[in-house]
């Protein structure tokens, strides 16, 4: 057999790569849902070692999911850059990890590879990866992007300013959008979660994003996510749109599941370039993906749910996005058991994408029935910090009311300033200053900006409701 | 506090003139801060409101007091004959988050329990035609405070609306999904069934029921067959807006022979599309 490894008296046999790829998984309770996780600790060590003595070449002759039945495998496949993948053709997946790790490897070689890298040779080389190999190669991977700023430059983090309200009352998500930009948030996108999703609510909104950002001159963007069918209608509707938004998975089945495939994002693409509603770049997608999203499909033909998760990221990759993250934590705990798996899985997708040339951001969130807390979510935030990470989300009180979740809060970014003195896109860290909101060393002002404190003195006296 | 060279400030805390903006929104806004932190009062507040919905999540059903408070409502138990007690093919808690296939299966004893019922307790040849026009399942889900509080007031509000409605015993389901239902409703051959089942809690929201309701329920459904109301509770959809809802879309799926998304609930007004104004404070 192809995939064997004998260890002293005992030979452990592979069916395929699929099963190799799975089984040298770090555990996690989705693979254990799916039933392809190694049986025991010792068939995964012995998987990643079988994984590790796999030529990188082996990936471009044998499709984990069959050529003429997946447009995603197509896409990888027909897209490979041959004379990129030139210069790491001959290795392993182990030597791919000691060249990722090795000081020839700087960010301007990993910026030239890049597009030699398959989805499937990314998710290999991160299962033989320990959590500080992920960090360490992904703070080289230098991805920069721009719409109205300028997205991923070494040292910065950006935020996405996560203002949902369970009915889309336009001031209780104008009150969010406030809070948020006060306490520094919202570089990255001001991206609003309708509860009520169609054409009609996702123009509203809309509207009102594009009419604060108008008025106090904020040098960022925003994003309604709705389905991507709804967003090219809005457009088709005159609607200000700057980012369209898709959820994005690894396989064709995943996105026909989702309600749209390949040509569609071309499509709401175009549309959205047409606009030219950029002034310092044209990158006008947001993707959100997430490990579990094939397997919840019933869509994942087998694979391991990270390898799934990865090839999603080569249909982000086509369509240069400004914004990608993984929802890392959302899924629950039939997919991300913990804490420990959560996390995991965070450094997995960051590391992956940034690999693969994508602007990744992270949610760093849990839901109540993970075994997760705060302290989990502080540390995923502190270790992506560290590791280079785009953006993360920030809400108010890490409590999202609309998708009850909990999430990074306007809070949270601030803490990672101030320890990893990340800054935020410079085009909004000059209007944070302007606007008297933030100064240097991430102090913020005590006193409220004058344009400010004129649109809540426009209030009428509160309610006494609280 | 930038004037303060000591470090001795009266209130290391900075409030926000905002937060007054709470009267628009739930979200925890203007909380203030320490440094660029959380103030302590706002640290703990939502690490009470996470343990409230870890509990709400962990802690069991309690099944005897669940049909103790339905025996002795009168408005329930004049309609209902019997209560099964069931339980899913999750043994307890841990294996129920991870296997939500098992969640929304029964364990064999329960099957047995109610095929016995069904055929009179004798194993005998019974009619198949629909013996009950609705079958009421209670399940636990991922909040069984959600259940312990609303299911018997939701009841009561409810079942006066469905005087013309025949229906099974009730059923309550431990570590159950909500497909479950559609294996109980099909095994006591209820023509329609809903699903009452604690939701995965949120921060604000630990006991928010979810009601499901299949017409013809059987084993292998999707959702795209279920009919959901959800949010049930007294800060949330009030219990009688929830009844009016859940009989609209019974007596809908009766005259229409069926479920799920051809079957539109017309009973909300979009108040998001009517509001007269779409302005807001930011831009007014």
């Amino acid at each position: 057999m192809k995939y064997s490894y004998t260890a002293g008296q005992q030979t452990w046999h592979f069916e395929n790569l699929a099963e190799v790829m799975a089984k040298a998984t770090p555990a996690r309770s989705g693979d254990r849902l799916a039933g392809v996780i190694a049986r025991s600790a010792e068939e995964r060590v012995i998987a990643q070692m079988v994984l590790a003595d796999v030529p990188l070449k082996t990936f471009l002759n044998e499709a984990l999911v069959p050529y003429e039945d997946d447009e995603v495998t197509r896409l990888i496949i027909d897209e490979h850059d041959a004379q990129a993948f030139s210069a790491i053709s001959h290795l392993t997946v182990g030597d791919f990890r000691n060249w990722l790790l090795s000081d020839m490897a700087t960010p301007d070689v990993l910026t030239g590879v890049r597009a030699g890298i398959t989805p499937e040779m990314a998710a290999a080389v991160s299962k033989i990866m320990r959590n500080q190999d992920l960090i360490l190669v992904a703070k080289k991977c230098h991805v920069k992007t721009a719409f109205r700023n300028t997205i991923g430059l070494p040292g910065h983090l950006s935020t996405r300013l996560q203002p949902n309200h369970p009915t889309d009352d336009v001031n209780g998500i104008a009150a969010s959008i406030l809070d948020g930009l006060l306490y520094g948030n919202g570089d990255a996108v001001i991206g609003i979660n309708p509860a009520t999703d169609n054409v009609a609510q996702a123009i509203k909104l809309m509207t009102l994003m594009d009419e604060v950002i108008s008025k106090y001159e904020i040098p960022t963007q925003s994003c309604v996510l709705t389905h991507v069918t709804n967003t090219i209608e809005c457009i088709e509707a005159g609607a200000p749109v700057d980012l369209v938004f898709q959820s994005i998975g690894g396989t064709e089945a995943t996105n026909s599941s989702f309600g749209f495939n390949i040509a569609t994002l071309a499509e709401a693409q175009d549309a959205a370039l047409s606009l030219k509603r950029g002034t310092v770049g044209n990158n006008v997608m947001y993707f959100e993906t997430g490990q579990g999203s094939s397997l919840s499909a019933n869509a994942h033909h087998g694979l391991d749910q990270q390898t799934c998760e990865v090839r999603a990221y080569a249909v982000a990759r086509k369509f240069n996005p400004l914004l990608i993250n993984t929802v890392v934590g959302f899924i629950g705990p039939e997919y991300l058991f913990d804490g420990k798996e959560i996390i995991r899985a965070g450094l997995e997708d960051h590391f992956c994408a940034k690999l693969l040339g994508l602007p990744m951001g992270c949610d760093v969130c849990y839901t109540n029935h993970a075994e997760a807390d705060q302290n989990d979510m502080d540390n995923l935030l502190t270790l992506l910090g560290v590791a280079g990470c785009s953006f993360v989300m920030g809400i108010p009180g890490s409590d999202d009311i609309m998708l009850n979740y909990q999430t990074t809060s306007f809070h949270d970014a601030l803490y990672a300033r101030r320890v990893l003195g990340s800054q935020p896109a410079p085009e909004f860290a000059q209007w944070l200053a302007r606007m008297q909101i933030m100064g240097d060393a991430f102090v913020l002002n005590d006193a409220l900006p004058e344009p400010f404190a004129r649109s809540l003195n426009s209030l009428p006296p509160a309610s006494g409701q609280h | 506090m930038k004037n303060n060279s000591t470090g001795f400030v009266e209130n290391p805390v900075v409030e926000n003139p905002w937060r007054r903006l709470r009267e628009f929104t739930d979200a925890r806004i203007g909380l203030g801060r320490a440094g660029v932190s959380l103030p302590t009062k706002e640290l703990l507040e939502f690490q009470l409101s996470h343990a409230r919905a870890r509990d709400a999540v962990h802690f069991p059903l309690d099944c005897d007091g669940l049909i103790s408070a339905i025996e002795d409502s009168d408005v329930i138990s004049s309609r209902v004959s019997d209560i099964h007690r069931l339980h899913s093919r999750a043994s307890d808690r841990m294996e129920y988050l991870q296997r939500p296939d098992l969640g929304r299966r029964l364990n064999e004893h329960s099957r047995a329990l109610l095929q016995h019922d069904i055929s009179g307790g004798a194993g005998s040849d019974v009619d198949v035609s629909s013996e009950y026009d609705l079958g009421i399942v209670i399940v636990d889900g991922l909040s069984s405070l959600a259940v312990q509080q609303n299911v018997v007031p939701f009841l009561e509000t409810l079942l006066p609306h469905l005087y013309d409605y025949s229906l099974a015993p009730i059923s309550i389901v431990e570590q159950g999904r909500v497909a479950v239902g559609d294996e109980v409703g099909e095994l006591l051959n209820a023509r329609c069934v809903i699903v009452l089942i604690g939701e995965r809690p949120g921060l604000s929201s630990p006991d928010s029921l979810g009601l499901y309701l299949t017409y013809k329920p059987h084993v292998g459904l999707t959702d795209a067959a279920r009919n959901c109301i959800s949010n049930i509770r007294p800060a949330g959809l009030s219990y009688s807006e929830a009844a009016r809802r859940t009989q609209y879309l019974l007596d809908e799926s009766r005259h229409l022979k069926l479920s799920g998304v051809n079957l539109k609930d017309r009973t909300q007004v979009d108040v998001v599309e009517t509001v007269s104004s779409n302005k807001n404070f930011l831009i007014s």
